[in-house]
């Protein structure tokens, strides 16, 4: 198909498939977000709250979050204080007791909407979701991403790693043989960044609209040719945890704009 | 649901030249793609934005399927007195959306 | 605040007919892909075949794009914008889009400076023309070229 026509012969001709898989995580001090491989004119685009497309969603965030909504007949702002989602986007996902497991915040809206509301949780991508979740993340916009601290989810960030190191698909490709070992080299004339989701739900340009890490992920996942994990997966949480950990201490963008 | 954001200068002195930025929610689906199933999905977009300053008209635009989703339009104008300005967009499919905003003139 | 009206106004259902008539009357002329050609021809349809000169009008878009879904562009254009020289439209053309057309944009002497910034949408690698038309009926225009890469992971919705 199309992806893999256009990923596998620059894939090839780096070598990709070659080499042996190393562990060879980017040392803490190299971390760079992917807003650094965007050229001004894409970065223009995201520092501009006035133009950047992302923040339509964080207004239509603003005016769902006020909403009553369910049986319970309430708003998110009947319980919660805006500023109290301060710093809740960067410490997520977050281990969830009652599951027994780590949630994403678009899971945690939902339990929100169906345990306190007693409304339908809203189906995962739809635009509300999209975007409470982003009005919910920009409160945490420039502070330091903090997930996966909790030792309770030590074994979900290690599954997570381990999913992000294993080969898959018809490629044969972990993320970490792009994210991990080619950074800043270019794939099909796109750079190549180091992951780090910094700034979810994003505005992606291929897109047109904003979407969520974990569209990210199945995108990525179909296009080195195999099965990706149904929205909601715990594979999916699993991965968004590690990655989320991986890029502790980095700031939060959200909504970021990214090609 | 679909927010618009409109960026107007609160205050300007009179005869100064202000940037006037908007950016509208909108698919602008072009008519060009096609469904997995060969199906072409049929156009909707955005076809034209205008902007009144206290009722006189200072700004218009075409708009066509080059344009992309979620359409950002900047233009200039002089502040020449204290106001409102209206932001009109109209598109296919009876699309209509207005917008206001205010601006004190000293 | 924002006000819905969904068409039931009957001015705004006059203007929306009107405009789409206009735009629909546009399409049909065009074949199914434009070409350097087509994109002549539309010019052309502004122009009456005036002369159009190059100069005083300025297109900057970046000239490696990182997604044709998105490329931001700008056009700016030399004029004292009075009431007796002044720009009075911008028009925006694409050489390999599916219609020629990408924008028009029209001002006058209120606009006090003769700027438009916008986004547009590049199905390939090309040429983009923007003309603008002065008070005194001259055209003046820019060329700008573009490269534009497929993102790596060209998704079908999932």
């Amino acid at each position: 198909m199309k992806a893999a026509r256009t990923i596998a012969g620059p894939l090839l001709l780096l070598g990709i498939c070659i080499r042996p898989l190393s562990a060879a995580e980017i040392p803490p001090d190299d971390r760079r977000s992917g807003f650094s491989f965007m050229a001004p004119d894409t970065q223009a685009i995201q520092n501009d709250d006035t133009a950047n497309p992302g923040m339509l969603w964080v207004l239509d965030g603003e005016a769902l979050w006020k909403r009553k909504a369910g049986t319970a007949d309430k708003s998110c702002a009947d319980c919660h204080d805006d500023a109290a989602m301060r710093g809740v986007a960067a410490r997520y996902p977050a281990f969830d007791t009652a599951l027994g497991r780590p949630v994403n915040l678009e899971q945690r809206i939902n339990l929100c909407r169906s345990n306190r509301q007693q409304a339908t949780p809203f189906a995962f991508e739809s635009r509300e979701l999209l975007a409470l979740t982003a009005f919910v993340a920009k409160q945490s916009r420039g502070m330091p991403i903090e997930a996966g601290t909790d030792p309770q989810l030590a074994p979900f960030i290690a599954k997570g790693r381990e999913l992000f190191l294993q080969r898959q698909g018809q490629l044969n490709l972990a993320c970490a043989n792009c994210h991990d070992d080619n950074w800043d080299k270019r794939l099909a004339g796109s750079a190549i960044t180091q992951g780090h989701p910094t700034g979810y739900p994003m505005y992606r340009l291929e897109w047109q609209s904003l979407g969520s890490l974990q569209r990210r992920l199945r995108a990525c996942i179909f296009g080195i040719r195999a099965q990706p994990y149904d929205y909601g997966a715990p594979e999916l949480v699993e991965l968004e945890l590690y990655l989320k950990s991986r890029a502790r201490g980095m700031p939060m963008e959200t909504p970021a704009v990214r090609p | 649901m679909g927010s618009v954001l409109i960026n107007v200068p609160k205050k300007a002195k009179r005869g100064d030249v202000i940037e006037i930025k908007t950016l509208m929610s909108h698919i602008m689906e072009t008519g060009f793609r096609h469904l997995a199933t060969g199906e072409l999905v049929p156009r909707d977009i955005i076809t034209s934005f205008s902007c009144r300053y206290n009722g006189e008209e200072i700004f218009r635009a075409d708009l066509f399927p080059a344009i992309s989703a979620n359409p950002f339009i900047s233009f200039f104008t002089r502040a020449t007195e204290t106001g409102t300005f209206e932001f009109s967009w109209i598109g296919d499919r009876g699309f209509s959306e207005t917008a206001t905003a205010s601006i004190t003139v000293e | 605040m924002m006000k819905r009206t969904m068409g039931e106004n009957a001015h705004s259902r006059r203007r929306f007919l009107a405009l789409s008539s206009a735009a629909v009357a546009t399409v049909s002329l065009r074949s199914a892909e434009a070409t350097p050609a087509t994109m002549a021809a539309a010019m052309r349809e502004l122009t009456g075949g005036a002369v159009v000169r190059a100069g005083k009008i300025k297109l900057d878009v970046p000239p490696l794009v990182e997604n044709g879904n998105t490329v931001p562009l700008s056009v700016s254009v030399t004029s004292p914008m009075t009431a007796e020289d002044h720009v009075r439209s911008i028009h925006l053309f694409v050489e390999k889009n599916p219609q020629p057309n990408g924008g028009n944009f029209f001002l006058g002497p209120r606009a006090g400076r003769a700027q438009v910034s916008t986004r547009i949408r590049l199905a390939d690698s090309q040429k983009i023309v923007a003309i603008a038309k002065l008070s005194d009926g001259s055209f003046w225009s820019a060329t700008a070229d573009v490269v534009v890469t497929l993102a790596a992971c060209t998704e079908e919705v999932i």
